[in-house]
This record gives C-alpha cells, structure tokens and sequence, in this order.
C-alpha cells in the first residue's frame, strides 16, 4: 500500500491516464469526495440481504427488455385483421396492440425470448420484493433509522403491482382484457362519481380506443419513473444508513462487519446482476408465459375460465371472489359493496403492514437506533402479526384462484369459496397464537442450549447403565448471539394516585398502550433469557448433560 | 356298407356326428326360433337394436329404466339419440360407477360394435341426433381461425382457452378435451352431456362444429407446440406466479446463498 | 408515563455491554474472530486453480455470446423442435434464451468466484456514526432558518403571504380543467343497449336470425343485434352492452312469473353481462339452470329470473323481453334497466 503511495508520488507530472480522467471529473462533479465515503463502504454477508438485490436486478432487466419491447409493439386499438405467421389467428380481428404481441412473438427474431424474460423478470420482481420486505419486517430492520426507507420499499411494491397490472393489460388479449373490464365494474362501483371517472378514464363507454394508449404511457413512463426515483432513493437510504446486520462476534449496533464495496462487493453485486439475469433467460427458454396466441384477443363478449391476474394481484382477486353480493339501493342510487369492499380491504391489508414500525416504535417507545436485526423468535407479538399477516394473504390468495383449486384437488368452488371467507378471518388469528407459542418455545429452547449447551447426538452408557446424551457448551459467540437481546420491563402507567394524593388522569391512548406494551414485554410474551449468575451456578456445579 | 359300418366305428366318429347335430341344431334354431320377429325387419340394423336392448338390460336399466323411461337414479333417454351414447359410453362416463357431483371420464369397457348396438337401440327409442361421420368433424375443409373463434365465444368459458377444462359450481367441472376423440367433441356439442348445454345445429351449424374441432386438434393436440416453452398446464397466471415463485425466485435465492457463503478455510493444523 | 421511556436500557449500554467485564461475563461479545485463510492465500497453487476456473467461466461465456448470435442467424423463427422433457417449443427461443442465460450466468458465477477465492475475504468492522446531528449542528440549523425567514419577511406581510398560498392553491385547478376532455359525460350511456323493439336477435355463431325451433331445451346460444356486425367500428363497445344468451327451459320449470311473460315459449334471454364487474358470464349448466361467472363466481339461476345464488353479484342478470314475429325471435323493447355492472345513478 505504502508503496504504491510513494510510488505515484512519484510520478507526479505523468500522471496515468486513468488518474487524469478521474482528476478532471473531480474539478466537476467531486468524485474523490465521493468515492472516500463510499469505495470501501462495508457491507455484511448473508443471502437474505441479497433478496432485495434480486429485486433491484429484475428491475433492471424489466426496463432493458421493455425499451427493447417498445420498439416492436404499437399500443393502439385500431382494428385490423390478422395476417401474420401463426396460422390459427389468420382472418381473426384484433386490435393493433394483439397483433404487434403476436408479430413480437412470432415474426421477431428473439422477441418471443425477450416478451418472456420481461414478463418472467415482472414475476420474480415483485416476488423478491415480498420476500424482501417480509426478510426486513421479520428482523426488525425496518426500525429507527429506516422507517423512511420501509415506506420507500412498500411504495415500490405497491407500483410495482400496478405497473405490472398495467403492463399485463397492453397485449390486449383475452385474458387482459378481461383484467381491464374487471377495473372497469371497479371504477363504476365508486360512489358519486364512478360513471364520470370510468367515461373519462376509458375516453367513453368500455372499451371504447384510449384504455391501451393510456394505459402504455402509465406503463412505459409515469409508473416506471416514479419508481426509479423511489428506488434510487432507497438504494441512496441504504449506503446513508448502512447495513444492518444480524447478531454475532464482534457485530455491535456502532459498527458494521463485512467486507468492503471494492472489490468484493462490486465483484459479488455485480457478478449477482448477471447471475439474476442469466437465471431469468433460462426461465424464459424453458417456461412458457402468457401465451398469448393461445389465449386470442380480447372481445368484450367472450371470456374464459380460470380468468385470473398476475400473482401480484390474486390477492385483491381473492378479496373480491371471496366477496358476498351485497348492494344498497336507495333514493335511486346505488352502492356496489360486491366490489366497494374488496376494494377498500384490499389497501388497507396493505397499509396494515406499512404503518406497523410506527404502531411498534410507539407502543414500545423505542426513539433508539437499531442496527442489530432481531432474531424473530425474540420478538414474539412482531412474528406472530408477520405471519397472520402473511396467512390473510395467502388465503386471499387461495381465494383468487379458488377454481383451480376446485378442479385440481376435486373441491367444490362453493366450499372453497365458504372457507376463505372465514378462514381470512380465524386464519390469522389462530396463526397469531400458534406463532408466538412456538416463538416462546424457541426462546425456551436457546435458554436450555446457553445453560445446558447443545445436543450432541452421542450417547453415553453410564456405568450403572443409565443412557444420557451428551450436551456440548457452547462456545462465546453462541452464547452471545443467544443472550444479546433485550428484555425489558413493559411501560408502567405508573400509580394511580401522584405524590400529593390527586388522583392522576391517564389519556385512553396511553392505556392502550400500556396494554400493548404488555403484549411485547409483558410476563406471558417473554422467556427470561439466563443470567450470567444461573449460567455459572450450573457450569460451575456438576458436569453438564 | 361294410365300409360305411367300419366307418361308424372310426374313433372320430362320434365327434362328427356330434358336431353334425349341433350344426343342424343351432341352424334350426337360427331359422325358426326367431322366425316371428325377423320377418318383420330383418336387416342388420334390427339386429343391432335387439343386441343393443339386451345390452341395455344388463349395464343401464337399472338407473334409466328398462325402457329408457327414466328413473330416480338416471334421466330418460328416449330422444337423446345415438350420438348421446356414443358419446356417453364411447368415453367411459356410462356405466356410472358412482354417485357424485359429475360422472368422471374413465376407461370404457364396451367394445366399438356393442356401443353401436347400444347406440341402435337408444335411438330406437325416440328421434335424436344421430352419430356423425368422419366427414363432419375431420379437419379437412375447416377453418382453424373461425374454430378458434367460436370456441372463445361458445366453449371457453366453461372449458378453458385451449379446452384444459375448468370448474364450475358445487364440485362439478368442465373436464379437459385433451386427448379426447374428435368424434366425441363433436357428439358432445350435440347431445350435451350431463350439465353442458346442447349446441344444436341451430346453435352451431354443422360447419361451426367442424371448425371448432378442428381449432381442438391444432391447439391441443398431441403435436400441438408451445413456442415459448412448457405449457405450465395452460391454465394461466396461477401455475405461472408458482413457478416464477419456486424456480425463478427459488433460483435466485439458491445463487444468493452460495454468493454469501462464507468460502472455505484451510484447515487449521 | 415519562418520554424517557426508562423500561429499554440506553443506546450507550448496548454498545458498551462487550466491554464491560468482559472476563467476568461468559456472554460478552467476544468480538471479531482471527481472519483465517482461505486455501487459496496460502497455497498459490489453488490460487492459480481458482484464476483457471474464473477464466474459464469468462471463455464460456463468450462461447455462449458466439452461440447466441449463431442461433440467431442459423434458426428459422417458425422452427419447432422436440426438447425432453419441455416438449414441442420453438427453437429458436429455446436455443436463445439458454445461450443468453449460459452467457450471462457464467460472467456472473466467474466474478462471484473470483471474489470469493481470490479477493480478501478479511472481515472489516466499519464504524457507525449516528444520523441524528449534534446539538451544535441543530442549533445552527434552526438559526439560519430563523434568520432566512426573518428576512424574508414571510411572517410579518401576511397580504404576500396569503395572496401567494391563494395563487399556488389556485394554479393547479388548470391541470384539472385539462382533464375535462379525456372522456365524454356518462349522460345516459350506461342505461341503453342496442336492442328495441322489433330488433331480431342473431345467432352469433351463425349470423343468421334465430328462430324459436333452433333453440332446444337445453342449449346455450348468443346472439347479438340484427345489424350490428364484427366489422363495425364500434362493435366492441356494443357488444360490450349487446351480448346475449338465450337457454330454452321447460315453461312449467320457469319459477319466477315476469320471467315467463318475458320469455316465448321457455326461450329466455338475458344479458352477457355480468352484474358484478362486467364479465360474460356463461357457464351455463343446463340441469341446474344455473350460470356461473368465470372472473369472480356470482351464480345466477335462469330459471328464477336471474337471480344472484351466490358470489359477489349484487343484483339479477337483466333479462331481456322477446317474441316472435313473421317466424323469428326478436325483441319487444331495450332491456329495462341497465346491463352489465352496477354504478351509482343506476337506482
């Protein structure tokens, strides 16, 4: 290092090329300032952490494929009539849009190939993103300083899904088509100004020529823009904030352990970029999607079964199959709850999870930074509304595809249908419970492994014959990864009468949340971890098993 | 004589004679017993329609009547036709095996002439739609793209955008036409089978059904290719999200796991 | 309850915890373990074995690139080829996309390997410093702040001020305005169709005018508008309104009485259109009666003036009023309420 110090100084004068280009960037844009915070910035190693990469990658391969995409298909809805290579189209009327998918698919070189990654690498997009934000909530990396970046990513996520909608919907195919008629009955059902927001929406009555134009421009630009600034955003949060990192030897909330930006994680990130894209392009030389040849244009009167949208969305498909008929009429006016309520559960399930690090940092009064990720077995009421949250989701998406559930496991629909209804109900509370019971159990059992240390698997036959097995202690850093975490006492109201003798009033909310507060650290929701004095007398006594 | 004696006592010659006699026997009966009848209509047809009745009697009578009237267990058949069972039997639905939500394709165990004779006898009993030739669903003389068409307006819905079959209320389905006998598309567009609606020749003419099966054949045959790759059942976005879950999702996080792994050490010695 | 929020320990206790009485404490943080090589940083000969394969990787790569671009040029685009055990698919996609993935795979697996072999793998601890700013830093911030808004005089000339929040909050109201003309008023689009009176309903299979007798008991037909054709410009809108099924039920199975005065002889008609979202329903089941919606399964029951038995449907399937005349079906009027999904003026 030193040497190579002294060694451009030098050759000071001459400098390398490299150093002058670089010189004359700094004059500019300040690069060295730069590159000095963030060259050698560290970053933990752990294949969760990489779930959030996969999602960026996809992004990126969406946008690279897309562009490519839009140099062959023609968003618009003027009627032609097929003449193209797939023969069993030929003479059919479809819209513009049907045809140039077909022509991408079928008279392209390649085009079919790039259709698929791009719709593939939708999929896996917004699968990583799930995943990804489940990976944070689970661990708790959504608390202080990374709120901000929390809502960042739910937003992504949320566009991310309408992007998606969208961009299912340009084919103009049967199925799409029929996802867009779906949005229409969505827009009718609001209340006062439904009809006025679907004719101006839709440039008239369903179909009418605009929804695909319209809906190409939202695709293409306005959503896919919003979310590049949010993204860069969250990735600029990211190098701002710094890694979390999970519990272990020499990990404290001050610092952060891994390995720096170059190379390694330039040559890690940017090998994972290709590793991404690489495993998306099999996908799509392997696995056919949405065909849309098979699956014909859209006409208004004609539909199919098994008319479902794009995972992403089977959720609020679930909501609204699931859904019963009701509709108010009155005053001659009319409310569609069929459609109103799904709609309306549907963001709220969603923002139930978003607003959840604000409901926690409140009700645990935690203004600290964390930057040490919980096991979540430590965090028992955080796990447990995770994974209610994650059984109403997925019985909503059980809901979404309710027939093919009732051909393929011979149910009926009806049944299906009567059991998410109320399983979307007594689903995530019994998976509440059962979470934070096997969550204690797991906090029971690292307890017994730091005072009576790890089951070995080795039998021992005592001399008068008793079988034991034998328990290995663990070493530091285990027992410091199992008794790192904190344990406080839950917030008390404190007494009910103050040092003079007046009684204290307390507002509702801070009831609450002395209540909820209980629900974190209260007796029932917590295994007191060892102490050092229990670990000693037990070490210390007699020979561990 | 002599020679015929010493023949009588040949050791094969009570064989002959006894074969004689059952010949003379089953001749006799053949042209008297039921003499009564066949000098009624003595062509081939009747013939079936009597080996079709006693068919009748033995595999459908209990559930549909011993007339084809009807019972609690089984609808009528007078006037469903020949084509209804043929359909019906040529795929294994009839005999029923069970009661249950729908009568399940299964192998059918009826050759080609006793479905024939089945076939004479049920439409001996009431004017129905008689079993079409090959001329009328081969795909010769069809348009593929008109099939494709009309499937999406008429079949679709219940059936799938390439015939994978799809559900309908209470347990009951719209099985999958892969695979199925042209002949038996055709028969059930026909006849309407069990919950599907009849599509009659005022429904969809004659050359409607021609092009809708011939739109079956190139779509989901045997042959049938799928550019893009596996067909993931053709079923949609549903088998398409899992598969983006297990192996596109799967596939990036197992390349994430073997990126972060920590690489391995020397052995310390 | 207090803000200090005495129940958590201090940040700087956390922090100090490995610290503290280390040697006393079997579960303090035993901190950063040694670095321990990797076989690579001692012996150089799987060093130079790790490099092989990393330049391996980067050459296959290439081949892949090299592969690609002679698939491209060598496969006819409507080649299909046999592929165990994917089955009938296009060659040219297949081979494509494979080469592409080897190509891009390989690059990615050679930097991840080279980083993982050849690359330090020493762990670094990198010091956290707290977002939040000092005190020092705050208190010059909101003095500036104070000063920039003393200057500006914002609080003091409440005319500027007001008049600037009245122009801001009225400016937008041009981008609404210029919303105006993405559609025409609903006026009474939603509640009229193309069917009234002595319009024949035409088999849309066929598009020939339907008689009573091509409609047997048990069948399922569409029909559509006489007149309306798939050529027209506006046919999708139309038949977006128009489409119709008609099903023949036995009259003395007809249950609901404005049903039967509106069917002819059992023939019955209703709308396509489902009165949920709008899809067409059609999964007629002729023993039942009943027809299921394939987006959302609202089941509606023909023989019961189509009423909603179960899913998300809020109301019956409009029927529509149809006889006979010179031979052929055809409607008595337009449907009398709205079809398809319901809006909030529908009543």
């Amino acid at each position: 290092m030193s040497n190579e110090t002294t060694a451009t100084t030098e050759r000071r004068g001459q400098a390398p090329r490299g150093e002058r280009i670089a010189d004359w960037a700094d004059g500019r844009l300040g690069i060295y300032s730069l590159a000095k915070a963030n060259m050698r910035k560290i970053f933990p190693d752990h294949w969760s952490f990489m779930l959030g990469e996969v999602a960026l990658y996809s992004f990126i391969i969406i946008i690279l494929t897309g562009v490519y995409l839009t140099l062959f298909f023609h968003p618009s809805m003027a009627e032609v009539t097929y003449h193209g290579s797939y023969v069993p189209m030929h003479g059919i009327k479809m819209t513009q849009a049907f045809e140039s998918t077909l022509n991408i698919s079928f008279d392209v070189r390649g085009g079919l190939l790039i259709r698929q990654i791009h719709h593939w690498a939708a999929l896996v997009f917004l699968a990583a993103m799930m995943v990804h934000m489940m990976r944070v909530f689970f661990t708790g990396a959504f608390r202080k300083p990374r709120e901000v970046n929390w809502l960042f990513g739910f937003l992504l996520f949320v566009l991310g899904m309408f992007t998606g909608f969208t961009g299912y919907s340009l084919p103009d195919d049967l199925l799409s088509g029929t996802g867009v008629r779906f949005i229409e009955g969505v827009i009718l059902a609001m209340p006062l100004v439904g009809s006025y927001l679907q004719m101006f929406i839709f440039g008239g009555e369903f179909p009418g020529h605009d929804i695909i134009p319209r809906f190409f421009t939202v695709h293409v630009l306005l959503l896919p823009g919003i979310m590049l600034g949010l993204l860069v955003a969250h990735l600029i949060l990211v190098f701002y904030h710094k890694h979390t990192q999970f519990p272990g030897a020499g990990k404290t909330n001050n610092n952060v352990v891994g390995m720096p930006l170059l190379p390694v994680y330039m040559a890690k990130a940017g090998g994972f970029f290709f590793l991404v894209f690489g495993v998306i392009s099999v996908i799509a030389a392997v696995a056919s999607i949405n065909p849309v040849w098979a699956i014909g244009p859209y006409r208004p009167d004609q539909v199919s079964t098994g008319a479902q949208p794009d995972w992403y969305m089977g959720f609020a498909e679930g909501l609204v199959r699931v859904m019963p008929g009701w509709e108010w009429n009155f005053w001659g006016h009319t409310i569609n709850f069929g459609v109103l309520i799904p709609i309306l559960v549907f963001p709220l399930v969603l923002v139930a999870i978003a607003v959840y690090p604000f409901i926690e940092s409140w009700v645990r009064g935690d203004k600290r930074e964390h930057h040490i990720l919980d096991r979540p077995r430590n965090v028992p009421t955080r796990t447990g509304f995770g994974v209610a949250w994650l059984v109403a989701y997925f019985v909503m998406l059980i809901g979404g595809g309710n027939d093919l559930w009732a051909t393929h496991f011979h149910l009926s629909i009806n049944s299906i249908t009567w059991f998410v209804r109320i399983a979307f109900f007594v689903g995530p509370v019994l998976a509440f419970i059962a979470t934070k019971r096997i969550c204690l159990g797991l906090q029971r059992r690292d307890k017994d492994k730091v005072l009576h240390g790890r089951e070995s698997g080795i039998i021992k036959r005592l001399p008068h014959g008793e079988f034991i097995e034998v328990h290995e202690p663990l070493n530091q850093e285990q027992l410091h990864v199992l008794t790192q975490h904190e344990q406080p006492e839950p917030l008390e109201l404190g007494p009910e009468v103050d040092e003079n003798g007046v009684r204290r009033k307390f507002k509702r909310s801070q009831k609450l949340r002395a209540k909820l507060s209980k629900g974190y650290y209260g007796e029932d929701n917590v295994i007191p971890k060892p102490t050092v004095e229990e670990y000693k007398e037990i070490t210390s006594g007699h020979g561990h098993h | 004589m002599k020679k015929l004696s010493a023949r009588r006592r040949h050791p094969l010659a009570a064989l002959v004679v006894l074969l004689f006699a059952l010949a003379v026997t089953g001749g006799l009966y053949a042209a008297f017993a039921p003499a009564d009848k066949a000098q009624a209509d003595d062509t081939a047809q009747s013939l079936a329609i009597k080996e079709g009745k006693k068919l009748f009697a033995v595999g459908c009578a209990s559930c549909h009547g011993t007339g084809g009237q009807g019972t609690s267990d089984g609808p009528s058949l007078v006037g469903v036709g020949a084509a209804a069972v043929d359909f019906q039997v040529g795929t294994g639905r009839m005999p029923a095996q069970q009661p249950g939500a729908q009568v399940p394709r299964k192998r059918n165990i009826y050759s080609n002439a006793q479905i024939d004779q089945l076939a004479a006898y049920v439409a001996s009993l009431g004017p129905g739609p008689s079993v079409p030739d090959k001329s009328q669903y081969s795909a010769a003389g069809a348009d593929v793209a008109k099939g494709g068409e009309l499937f999406r307006t008429n079949c679709a819905q219940c059936h799938n955008f390439t015939g994978k079959g799809g559900a309908l209320t209470n347990g009951k389905y719209a099985p999958t036409l892969e695979g199925v006998d042209p002949k038996h598309i055709y028969e059930a567009m026909q006849t309407g089978p069990q919950n599907m609606p009849s599509f009659g020749d005022g429904t969809l003419s004659p050359q409607n059904k021609k092009d809708i099966v011939a739109y079956l054949g190139a779509v989901n045959g045997d042959k049938t290719a799928s550019p893009g790759g596996m067909e993931l059942g053709g079923l949609g976005p549903v088998t398409e999200g899992l598969f983006g879950y297990i192996f596109g999702l799967g596939a990036c996080v197992a390349v994430a796991i073997w990126v972060a792994a920590r690489t391995t050490k020397a052995k310390k010695s | 309850m207090s803000e200090t929020e005495e129940n958590l320990p201090s940040e700087r206790d956390v922090a100090h915890e490995g610290a503290v009485g280390k040697a006393d404490n079997p579960f303090a943080d035993p901190g950063l373990p040694a670095h321990e090589h990797r076989i690579q940083d001692i012996d150089e000969r799987a060093a130079k074995r790790s490099e092989r394969t990393v330049a391996m990787l980067f050459l296959v790569s290439m081949l892949a690139t090299v592969a690609f671009i002679a698939s491209y040029v060598a496969i006819p685009i409507d080649k299909i080829v046999y592929i165990f055990p994917i089955g009938h698919v296009s060659g040219l996609n297949f081979a494509l996309g494979l080469t592409l993935g080897v190509a891009l795979f390989c690059i990615g697996a050679g930097a991840v390997h080279w980083a993982r072999t050849l690359m330090s793998d020493e762990e670094v601890a990198d010091e956290r410093h707290p977002i939040e700013a000092t005190p020092d830093v705050k208190a010059k911030v909101l003095a500036d702040f104070a000063q920039g808004a003393k200057e500006s005089q914002f609080g003091r000339r409440k005319l500027i001020r007001n008049t600037m929040f009245g122009a801001l909050a009225l400016v937008p109201l041009s981008g609404v305005v210029l919303l105006r003309d993405l559609g025409p008023l609903p006026e009474k689009k939603l509640r009229t169709t193309g069917w009234k009176k002595g319009i024949r309903l035409v088999n849309q299979s066929t598009n020939l005018p339907l008689r009573p007798e091509d409609i047997a008991v048990g069948s399922l037909t569409f029909a559509k508008p006489e007149g309306l054709e798939e050529s027209d410009e506006d046919f999708a809108n139309k038949i977006a309104k128009d489409a119709l099924m008609l099903v023949r039920i036995q009259p003395q199975n007809i249950k609901d009485k404005q049903e039967l005065a509106w069917s002819h002889e059992g023939i019955v008609a209703y709308s396509k259109i489902c009165t949920h979202v709008g899809c067409p329903i059609s999964l007629y089941e002729q023993q039942t009666h009943h027809v299921l919606c394939p987006c959302h399964q609202s089941t509606f029951d023909l023989s019961d003036g189509g009423r909603v038995i179960f899913g998300p449907a809020g109301h019956a399937l409009p029927q529509l009023h149809i006889t006979v005349k010179d031979g052929f079906l055809e409607a008595v009027s337009d449907f009398a309420e709205p079809v398809g999904p319901s809006f909030w003026e529908r009543g």
